[in-house]
């Protein structure tokens, strides 16, 4: 059984309905197009009607589905010539982010995410793309090794947040998180970072400070997941609806308050009912940005990337 | 009159009873060493007994690291507003302004430390935390700023719970905002000291609070990226004694030293000057 979040239900009814009709056009050689039709039209619409009006909540479960495209889904896709890199020289391999060379476009660039398991066991060993200090760690090797060789870092960000366990605390989670955005402040190569799906917190921005961050429609980008957020201010994890509304942390509501640069639209039904057309809009936009970022002289990066973190934030002056 | 029945005679006090106000005393909360409250002042607030050191106000940090009178507040005209909404916020704000001493988490300005200029940073736990929202990135990202371009020392005072929840992810920018002023730092060569106090986690030990070319730790101060309690959570178990103290941290090498109050200023002083070819 496919997994369906709790808002498709009327969806996958219709789906069934309209399966079982297909199967008597077939198997009896029915003639039921005409009623085929209508249905389909029916989804349709039901679909682009429950997609339009999501709420927060809703969409922080969309970004969160099991059948979402993840971070290799984009490699495979969009670039060619991916050569996986591994390993923080320091301690170990961490499965939850991966990295390497790859070619966008015949461009030689360095492309790194969090990535998430599509099973138990891949869970378990890629800690659900919760990180640890040394994939933090082996992301910014990897970062400094195309700033000296002058290609274009793509970040994928798709990620809870940073594991918060004894192992990660011990070595450094904070340390490793704070030094990746002291040195992305200043890496002359261009930085384009992509939410995907979920933007954990410290997690996420640790891999997303960037000269240009664009975001996935239904991806959600939050300083704590609305389940922390409730029990911390209400006491009760069960408020995450409200907390999810609080926040603010949808693409379009990230894009308004000036955090994120562009917003690609998911197709109807989110990025989980048709990956390949997802992966091929978001495709649309890592290639036009990289070629702009890549016109701009390396050494030219910087000031602008100061600039833009400086102007961010809201207050009031007395 | 049998020998039992003798009378007593009434029970007279030596000497007078003094009359000693409640508040004179003071407790060791670590240790329960009880001494007077003027001791505890006098040693900035740390046990004669033990040496546990307890949270102090944002002035005492001020007094300590500079020459006297020589701080001067700067940006202190900037005030949180509720940039989304947030339900309750503006609320807090207001009992915050009330309660806590400071008109943010964190007070900015320039000093002197020995004749030597400074730029100096202290949060303030009894603000909302210490959290970090639009205006304490704002504030500090500035401070960092104005030390590049006056190639003048900076000192950042940290304790906080990390970014403030109610400004969302304008919260969590102002790691990355902070982050592109200390990098610029630390290419134009000027010295930046963080000094980690109790207690100092999430977004603001992710950012500058750990990116000091020395990062010094208070004693016993408890210093990580999450708060113990979600990792308890997160492991189902109890962290062991002592994990994510200051001293836990010197053995793990995330901090430089761990320094006990009284010596902060020499050490600092000194730094600067070496670090500044003096």
């Amino acid at each position: 059984m496919a997994f369906v979040l709790d808002f498709e239900k009327p969806l996958v009814e219709l789906e069934r309905q309209i399966g079982h009709l297909r199967r008597l056009t077939r198997e009896r050689d029915l003639e039921v197009d005409s009623e085929i039709g209508p249905l389909e039209k029916k989804l349709d619409d039901l679909r682009r009607e429950i997609y339009e009006e999501l709420t927060p909540m809703q969409r922080v479960q969309v970004a969160r589905h099991p059948r979402r495209p993840y971070i290799l889904d984009y490699v495979a896709a969009l670039f060619t010539d991916f050569i996986e890199l591994k390993g923080d020289r320091l301690f170990r391999d961490d499965p939850a982010i991966v990295g390497g060379w790859a070619r966008l476009e015949g461009r030689p660039v360095m492309v790194i995410g969090h990535q998430k398991g599509r099973d138990t066991k891949e869970n378990l060993r890629r800690n659900f793309g919760m990180p640890h200090p040394e994939g933090y760690r082996k992301a910014l090797r990897l970062m400094e090794m195309a700033a000296r060789f002058n290609a274009p870092i793509i970040t994928l960000i798709d990620t809870p947040g940073a594991y918060p366990g004894l192992g990660a605390e011990e070595r450094g989670q904070a340390a490793a998180i704070a030094r990746n955005l002291e040195v992305m402040a200043g890496l002359e190569t261009p930085i384009l970072a992509a939410v995907v799906g979920e933007g954990g917190s410290g997690g996420a921005l640790a891999l997303g400070l960037a000269d240009r961050v664009i975001m996935l429609s239904n991806a959600v980008y939050s300083v704590i997941s609305p389940e922390g957020c409730a029990a911390i201010l209400w006491n009760d994890a069960s408020q995450k609806e409200r907390a999810a509304e609080a926040l603010k942390l949808t693409a379009p509501d990230l894009l308004e308050l000036g955090l994120v640069d562009e917003v690609i639209p998911e197709p109807p039904g989110g990025a989980h009912s048709d990956p390949e057309r997802t992966i091929a809009a978001l495709g649309e936009a890592v290639r036009r940005h990289v070629e702009e970022l890549a016109k701009i002289g390396s050494k030219r990066l910087i000031k602008p990337r100061a600039k833009k973190y400086m102007e961010m934030g809201r207050f009031a002056e007395r | 009159m049998p020998w039992f029945r003798k009378d007593r005679k009434p029970r007279r006090p030596s000497r007078e009873k003094l009359e000693i106000p409640a508040d004179a005393w003071e407790k060791c909360p670590e240790c329960g060493h009880v001494d007077i409250r003027d001791k505890f002042e006098q040693a900035l607030e740390v046990c004669p007994e033990c040496g546990h050191h307890r949270r102090v106000a944002v002035q005492v940090y001020i007094d300590m690291l500079t020459d006297e009178g020589s701080f001067s507040e700067l940006y202190n005209e900037l005030q949180s507003s509720n940039p989304l909404g947030f339900e309750g916020y503006t609320d807090k704000l207001a009992r915050a302004l009330r309660k806590a001493g400071s008109h943010e988490a964190v007070i900015t300005g320039s000093a002197t430390l020995e004749g030597d200029e400074l730029n100096l940073g202290v949060m303030d736990f009894a603000f909302m935390g210490g959290s970090m929202g639009s205006v304490v990135g704002e504030k500090i990202a500035r401070l960092a700023r104005r030390s590049v371009e006056e190639r003048v020392p900076l000192v950042m005072v940290s304790r906080s719970g990390g970014a403030r929840m109610q400004e969302g992810v304008l919260s969590l920018m102002q790691l990355a905002k902070t982050s592109v002023m200390i990098s610029a730092l630390k290419r134009e060569r000027v010295p930046y000291i963080s000094v980690l106090t109790d207690p100092t986690t999430g977004g603001v030990s992710a950012s500058f609070a750990m990116q000091g070319d020395v990062n010094i730790a208070e004693p016993n101060a408890v210093i990580g990226f999450a708060g113990p309690r979600v990792i308890k959570q997160t492991i189902g178990q109890d962290l062991p004694k002592g994990f994510q103290t200051a001293e836990f941290l010197l053995e793990k090498g995330m901090v430089d030293m761990v320094v006990p109050r009284v010596q902060l200023r020499a050490t600092i002083s000194n730094l600067l000057k070496m670090m500044q070819g003096r």
